[in-house]
């Protein structure tokens, strides 16, 4: 017996019976039920409806996909030089992208997609008309954009707090300068000026008049409020002394050339209204959500009839208003930026919006939220900012970032008050004759689409992001 | 309580007065700034289109340009406020623009009732239709019956309900927001007619899939007079604006060219003369230089060279002279004498 040899695991047992002294490995799954097979088994063919459905999904697929390939990669025009010398053209035009019947080189039928009509206009896209020397400036403020803001979006990356300092402080001063050339000139606002002749120090003189109404105005409500005027009088005083400091900066010669407004365009005009209006928006909104929610009656009435003004009327009137109404208000010779009449439009009307989606995060928590900050002894201020805002935002993530999508995507409302934003510039280019084509505008709407759709997509993906960073499981 | 609403009216009127006296000399304002604003379209091509490069190019283009080289002898001192159609005119009045040069049709409500007036016609257009061969129409009075594609919220919807009306005939409108748009429909074969001004039909004929096949009918239906505008009760600058058109087709008259300009400098011809500047002062008349319509030859061209350079049949438009020929070639351009 002891010689025996025993295979591994069995009870010798004289051969009478077979007991196993452990469990069978386990068999391998049947091949139908994993891998590719039993994925698509599992998902898409497990019933009847299912599996039309799966059907008529690729039916339609087929339907969308090879014609879109075909016209976007395959059958379009990538080799304007090749093209050239092989058919003799002395320039490139619309002759690159027409059959012969339209007066070009493709046989008839032909359709794809006219690659060089964008390569062409893609200085266009991207600058508007910013003049071609100046480019450097944009470039510039585009590099100095993404070197705040990727380290800005890592958790990982340091130095978070000087961080968002130049993103919030300095990179805004700086790209005003490098866009427009700086060098506003401050002729004072307030006295009349047969007292003291414009000049920069008459300017200064009315900003401290300014700012000492203003002060005054912030200690009557301390005090009508009950708490005590010292802080907010500080506060109105450091807003002001900041930005008259940026307002200088911006009256310093810096010797750029002049850029104005009327011929930045393309994605330099979608970005800075986007831009502008996403950061204005937030804090603006948080204020009117705050506001919204606040005991005091006049700071609620005010924050509701501006959040219900703004919210009642469509951007596309609110543009108009700012365009085609205020010049006619305004005296002659008194005639303010078009952009930044849209500017201010979109941050006001988007902080409408963000305010009630605030508002939606703050009514969400529980009210032992409150109770359990006053507690600890904490003030207003310190309650709102330690304990209210931060699971407050934190709640509301999707929706802060569907209104900045939004946002993004109704820049390009502006072309109807003659902005060319990135839109606006491709349809602008749309006329020009040279390049006129039957494939010319859906090339460019193709080209608009991927372009708005990488933007969208990539701020919806780093939402998702933060969403599971900031998860906490409250579920 | 009187007294307030007195004083009240009082400041708004004077302020009305200021806004008044402000608005007057706008050949001095630009002189001051040193460069004409002017109002063009969003994108017109051969009338005010910018090119890949961004510079602006076309009819209504040259003569903002005629007009820089009339005030400063130099054509490129013009800046470009490109507007809706919506918008133009406010922009005029209320100062953003010195000239609206937009493609925009002389009307009498237009020139009569918003402050403005129309300072000439550089292009004589009118509502055309565009149909396919193959349906063997000779005539726009074939097309009872049609489907016709077009423009929404403009005058040439309504142009074409009087015309068949006009003509006892029946149509159906297919109407789009965008000009692209109503080129796709009518190229897809949504319709039978495609109708806008002429002008436009020449220009949207470049985005259809087989040119070839589609014609242009030779009715017009309308009469759209395409001019600058300027602010009303400011002559100075009206009658600025007028000359420098006038300028530009009596030197097309005359056959001076940008070429041939300053060897015309030279001639006895005594129009020639006065209109270059080296006979009388007719630029002083109007506030400016007496070589003004020199330059604006030399650096902007004649009315042909500006109507060849940017419509004519050597661009893609590819648009005759027809109704726009001189007065004395059968047209309708014709400028009063410069004496």
């Amino acid at each position: 017996m002891a010689d025996t040899k025993n295979p591994a695991g069995t009870v010798p047992s004289a051969g009478i019976a077979f007991v196993r002294g452990e469990m069978a490995g386990d068999e391998p799954p049947p091949a139908s039920e994993v891998g590719v097979i039993g994925w698509v088994r599992k998902n898409l063919f497990s019933s009847i409806p299912n599996t039309i459905l799966t059907l008529l999904a690729v039916y339609l697929l087929w339907l969308i996909i090879p014609p879109l390939l075909r016209f976007a990669f395959f059958d379009a025009v990538w080799d304007t030089s090749g093209l050239m010398a092989e058919y003799n053209l002395d320039k490139p035009d619309r002759r690159l992208c027409t059959t012969a019947a339209q007066g070009g080189i493709w046989p008839d039928g032909w359709v794809g997609a006219c690659w060089p009509y964008v390569a062409t206009y893609m200085n266009q896209f991207i600058y508007g008309r910013y003049p071609l020397e100046e480019y450097w400036r944009v470039d510039l403020v585009y590099f100095l954009f993404a070197a705040g803001l990727i380290p800005m979006c890592i958790p990982a990356v340091p130095f978070k707090r000087e961080n968002v300092i130049f993103m919030i402080a300095i990179f805004p001063v700086l790209a005003f300068v490098l866009l427009t050339g700086g060098h506003i000139s401050l002729e004072g606002f307030l006295l009349p000026n047969s007292i003291i002749a414009p000049s920069v120090t008459k300017f200064i003189i009315d900003y401290v008049i300014l700012t000492a109404i203003l002060c005054a105005i912030a200690y009557g409500i301390a005090r009508g409020s009950e708490s005590p005027p010292g802080p907010s009088i500080r506060g109105v005083a450091v807003a002001m002394g900041l930005l008259l400091l940026v307002l200088l900066i911006f009256a310093v010669p810096f010797g750029l050339e002049h850029v104005e407004t009327e011929v930045w365009g393309g994605l330099l005009v979608t970005l800075v209204i986007a831009i502008t209006g996403i950061v204005a928006s937030l804090p603006l909104g948080i204020l009117l959500a705050l506001g919204r929610r606040s005991q005091m009656p006049v700071i609620r009435l005010v924050s509701v009839i501006f959040i219900e003004f703004w919210r009642g009327i469509p951007l596309i009137t609110v543009l108009f208003m700012s365009s085609v109404m205020l010049p006619l208000f305004l005296p002659e010779g008194v005639n303010f930026d078009k952009l930044l009449r849209a500017l201010i439009g979109v941050a006001l009307f988007s902080a409408a919006y963000m305010a009630e989606v605030v508002r939606g995060g703050i009514q969400a928590l529980p009210k032992g939220q409150y109770e359990g900050a006053m507690a600890l002894g904490l003030n207003y201020w310190q309650m709102i900012r330690l304990i209210i805002l931060p699971q407050a935002l934190k709640l509301v993530i999707p929706g802060i970032v569907n209104s900045f999508i939004a946002l993004f995507k109704d820049t390009t409302l502006v072309l109807i008050i003659g902005l060319f934003d990135f839109l606006g510039m491709i349809q602008s280019s749309y006329t020009d004759s040279t390049w006129a084509s039957p494939v010319q505008s859906l090339t460019g709407y193709l080209f608009a689409a991927v372009i708005f759709w990488l933007f969208c997509f990539s701020m919806s993906r780093y939402s998702i992001f933060m969403e599971r960073r900031l998860d906490t499981g409250h579920r | 309580m009187k007294k307030l609403m007195k004083s009240v009216a009082l400041s708004v009127t004077a302020l009305g007065l200021a806004v008044a006296g402000a608005q007057a000399a706008t050949l001095d304002d630009v002189k001051a700034k040193g460069f004409v604003q002017c109002g063009v379209s969003q994108g017109l091509p051969g009338f005010s289109n910018p090119d890949d490069k961004g510079n602006w190019t076309g009819l209504d283009v040259d003569l903002c340009r005629a007009i820089a080289a009339a005030v400063f002898g130099d054509a490129e001192k013009v800046k470009y406020t490109p507007l809706s159609a919506k918008e133009r005119f406010t922009a005029l009045q209320s100062g953003e623009v010195d000239v609206l040069s937009r493609n925009t049709t002389w009307t009498m409500s237009r020139d009569t009732s918003l402050g403005l007036n129309f300072a000439g016609v550089n292009y004589y257009d009118g509502q055309g239709f565009m149909v396919r061969s193959s349906l063997d129409v000779k005539s726009a009075l074939e097309l009872s019956g049609a489907s016709i594609c077009t423009n929404t919220g403009t005058t040439t919807e309504l142009n074409v309900a009087d015309y068949f009306r006009a003509n006892n005939m029946e149509y159906e409108v297919v109407a789009f927001e965008k000009a692209d748009e109503v080129v796709a429909a009518y190229d897809a074969g949504r319709c039978d007619v495609y109708t806008t001004d002429q002008s436009g039909l020449y220009a949207q004929r470049l985005k259809l899939t087989n040119p070839g096949e589609h014609i242009v009918l030779p009715e017009i239906i309308s009469k759209e007079p395409l001019g600058p505008v300027v602010r009303q009760g400011d002559d100075q600058w009206f009658n600025l604006v007028k000359w420098t058109h006038f300028a530009m087709v009596n030197a097309e008259e005359f056959g001076v060219t940008s070429g041939n300009v300053d060897e015309m400098m030279k001639t006895e011809n005594p129009g020639i003369k006065r209109l270059l500047g080296t006979e009388g002062t007719f630029g002083e008349m109007i506030g400016v230089g007496n070589d003004w319509a020199y330059n604006i030859i030399k650096q902007v061209g004649n009315y042909a060279e500006t109507f060849d350079r940017n419509v004519g049949p050597e661009t893609p438009l590819q648009i005759s002279r027809g109704v726009n020929d001189l007065w004395s070639k059968g047209g309708l351009q014709y400028a009063p004498p410069v004496r």
